[in-house]
């Protein structure tokens, strides 16, 4: 294997070499674009300035004074024409350049920074980095609250933690597994209202004979919606891709339709009032979880660590790796003896049970009705996910902390019906300059490159059709 | 495509260009031995998309540790009998019959594919299917990770019997690399790897789950003549370990060198089987290859060469 043509050297690096690393036996290892200052001119740079300048002048438009039904486009005008045009512009350019020049500084990063690896061990060896920048975020977690209202700490817990944990949940579905699960949001509901029929008898109309402290709802709640998870999912997982997708889609406004209209059961509309708040009365220690939302805050600081540490060793593991094969090439992992379609149900089970888990603390933190079960809710967990960065644990809860402290933020400036028009705009600026996410995870980053130069199956939501059986 | 067209083909022409249906068990009687040592039995597999017969009643036997090598013109039914041998396909008629060990047979039909890997019948692709962002080492541990039991908890939890099959994992995927001549691409990314390197990679993950019987689909496509001789060292090496190689090839310089039996397939249908010298004199086979009129003309090891390639 040494002759003078062997495949395996680096092609000769130019210009055009990136996007032929399928042709050639030997192309280049890896798809890198050049460093040419006059790249900076090329057309895709170029189209990228128009839309980052056409985004600022939509932000400057939206931001500025409201129009009304006579003069619709006069408020529009009066923005463009208003001297704040000029600051969304230079962010608009300083954004493109550092969008530009951001692959030639990463490139020396990575090479910084990347270990010269041992043979075999190596995947399992010490990852010093990662361990002190977790510990850092970690500190960064705890001390944060303490610098907030107590409005901003609350909707750390309501609106953050409990999205942070759902994001982690669902990313075992999406991230790992690639399936795409639109009706995530019904193991939530399914985990909240389980909690209002255990835990009291005024909740709701239909309630359990006895009371439960809502701990031990926990474990109850979290095999129910697995349960429910495998029942969605066993019928369904045969699916592929957009079928799977509208059917959890269905599951999701069935219980929330449920939720709604069962007046005697579930108390409808008006939702469940009175759901006791946690506590624990065992040996001599007696603590209630009450009004105030930092004790709350810190409890769901533990359950997402574990879960992000529990999910971590997940992913290494021979059941990590498996889904990752169904993502990337459904046929080859079924050939090579992966039981895809228990695998899919395991993956599909977990992100239900952490789900319901999540609305146990849900449910016992604050009253809820079934608007928090909307089909919105279940997008704007995906969102969360993808923003965030599918596949990755850390990803996912920055998403759901930069998603929703935009959300907190804009609560007071704009009319809530508007919100949605930022949040279109930041995952649309997003999908175009980082497909991968925020914080992408390292496989997944490889195979939307792949996906990218033409190389295997894997698009943004894990492995396209393929094959058909007889 | 065009390959939907050759089987139309087939269903008219097949009564022509295929051996007279009396000539079917003497073929079959070639085989010999007693059937106590074979490791697959395939009988009388017909397959058909809609109007178009793929298999038309193929019956194939194959003896433990032999190299048998199934050849025949694009379009003949080759994939699609690996296909069925393998589960990704369902044959309408017919049965495959498994032996992992010697006298312990299981029938593979109606089986999953998954199912069948793990009772010892691995494959490889024709165009090749790796996990291509996961590391060489990685896609040699899905193979040999296969048959481990440990669930969800036990790795959540760490506990000893989980991680202790995870290092075994680990180094038998990496002995594996080490056999196929990989040791040191252990971490690079599969997509990465030349086109002869990801064919060995695929063979390292098909052992990797351990089987009895290895379908190789056309291992040597596209690769240079340096790697073609490696690769046969490699199939010799995996069969002198017990592992029955059943291969898909159409270079002929490999076929005759490697195989210890060749099956030839056309339009469907079995129309020779036999020793690698047997085969290459056979009428049907040169007229199968070249046409009805070279009938002196050079068996297949000169005119079918390496040059053919596989399309669909």
């Amino acid at each position: 294997m040494t002759g003078p043509n062997v495949p395996g050297q680096p092609a000769p690096r130019s210009s055009t070499s990136t996007r032929e690393g399928r042709e050639g036996p030997g192309g280049p290892r890896r798809v890198r674009p050049s460093w040419h200052p006059a790249g900076l001119r090329s057309p895709a740079r170029l189209r990228q300035l128009g839309v980052l300048v056409l985004l600022g002048l939509l932000a400057a438009v939206v931001t500025g004074p409201t129009g009304n039904s006579d003069h619709p486009l006069r408020a529009a005008w009066d923005s463009i024409a208003d001297p704040r045009i000029v600051l969304f512009l230079v962010i608009a350019v300083v954004l493109w350049l550092i969008v530009a020049l951001g692959g030639q500084l990463r490139t020396l990063a990575v090479r910084w920074t990347t270990p010269v690896r041992e043979p075999v061990g190596a995947a399992y060896g010490r990852r010093g980095g990662p361990i002190a920048l977790n510990l850092a975020l970690l500190a960064v977690a705890i001390i944060a609250p303490m610098l907030f209202s107590t409005a901003a700490q609350q909707w750390m817990v309501d609106g953050v933690g409990i999205y942070a944990l759902l994001a982690l949940g669902l990313n075992v579905v999406v991230g790992y597994a690639g399936l795409l699960d639109l009706g995530y949001i019904a193991f939530f509901a399914i985990g909240a209202y389980t909690t209002a029929y255990f835990t009291s008898q005024t909740a709701m109309p239909w309630h359990a004979p006895f009371t439960l402290n809502p701990f031990f709802v926990f474990p109850i709640a979290l095999l129910l919606a697995a349960l429910a998870g495998v029942v969605l999912g066993a019928p369904t997982l045969r699916l592929r891709g957009d079928y799977l997708a509208i059917v959890t889609l269905g599951f999701g406004e069935i219980i929330h339709l449920l939720a709604n209209n069962a007046d005697g059961v579930t108390n409808g509309a008006r939702g469940a009032f009175g759901v006791p708040h946690l506590s624990i009365h065992l040996l001599g220690i007696d603590y209630t979880w009450g009004i105030d939302p930092l004790p709350y805050y810190y409890l769901l600081l533990a359950i997402i660590v574990i879960v992000m540490i529990a999910f971590g060793r997940l992913e290494r593991s021979r059941i990590g790796r498996s889904w990752a094969a169904i993502r990337e090439d459904e046929i080859a992992a079924e050939a090579t003896g992966v039981a895809t379609l228990r695998l899919k149900l395991l993956a599909f089970a977990i992100g239900a049970s952490v789900s319901g888990f999540a609305g146990v603390l849900f449910a016992s933190k604050q009253f809820f009705n079934p608007q928090s079960f909307s089909l919105q809710a279940s997008f704007f967990i995906v969102a969360v996910v993808i923003f965030g960065g599918m596949g990755s644990r850390l990803g996912v809860v920055v998403g759901a902390v930069v998603l929703q402290g935009l959300t907190f933020y804009l609560r007071d400036l704009v009319a809530p019906a508007d919100r949605y028009i930022y949040f279109g705009a930041v995952i649309v600026t997003m999908m175009i300059f980082r497909p991968q996410g925020l914080v992408p995870s390292r496989r997944r980053r490889r195979e939307i490159e792949l996906s990218e130069a033409g190389v295997g199956a894997a698009d943004a939501l894990g492995a396209a059709p393929t094959g058909a059986r007889p | 495509m065009s390959r939907a067209g050759s089987h139309r083909a087939s269903a008219r022409r097949g009564g022509a260009a295929a051996v007279p249906g009396a000539r079917q068990p003497s073929m079959m009687e070639n085989v010999g031995g007693d059937p106590g040592d074979l490791v697959v039995e395939a009988r009388d597999l017909s397959l058909r998309f809609g109007g178009v017969t793929s298999l038309d009643g193929v019956s194939l036997r194959q003896r433990r540790g032999e190299i048998l090598a199934v050849i025949g013109p694009n379009g003949a039914g080759k994939t699609s009998l690996f296909n069925c041998l393998t589960g990704a396909y369902r044959p309408q008629e017919g049965s495959v019959t498994f032996w992992p060990q010697p006298g312990q047979s299981t029938e593979l039909l109606g089986r999953r594919p998954h199912a069948i890997t793990r009772l010892g019948v691995a494959r490889t692709f024709q165009n090749i299917r790796l996990f291509p962002a996961l590391s060489a080492l990685e896609n040699v541990q899905i193979g040999t990770e296969v048959r481990q039991k440990y669930g969800p908890l036990s790795v959540v939890l760490g506990l000893p019997h989980a991680r202790r099959a995870e290092r075994d994992g680990v180094r038998r995927a990496a002995d594996l690399l080490d056999l196929v001549g990989l040791a040191h691409r252990t971490h690079e990314q599969a997509a990465s790897l030349p086109y002869g390197e990801q064919r060995r990679l695929e063979i390292a993950r098909a052992l990797g789950t351990d089987p009895r019987l290895l379908l190789l689909d056309e291992p040597a496509a596209g690769t240079n003549p340096v790697e073609k001789r490696d690769l046969a060292a490699l199939v010799t090496r995996i069969a002198a370990t017990g592992v029955s190689v059943l291969l898909i090839e159409h270079d002929m310089g490999l076929v005759m060198s490697l195989a210890t039996t060749v099956a030839v397939l056309n339009f469907g249908r079995m129309i020779a089987y036999g020793s690698p010298s047997e085969v290459q004199r056979d009428p049907a086979v040169i007229e199968a290859y070249l046409g009805a009129d070279s009938g002196t003309g050079p068996g297949p090891g000169a005119g079918g060469a390496g040059n053919r390639r596989e399309l669909g």
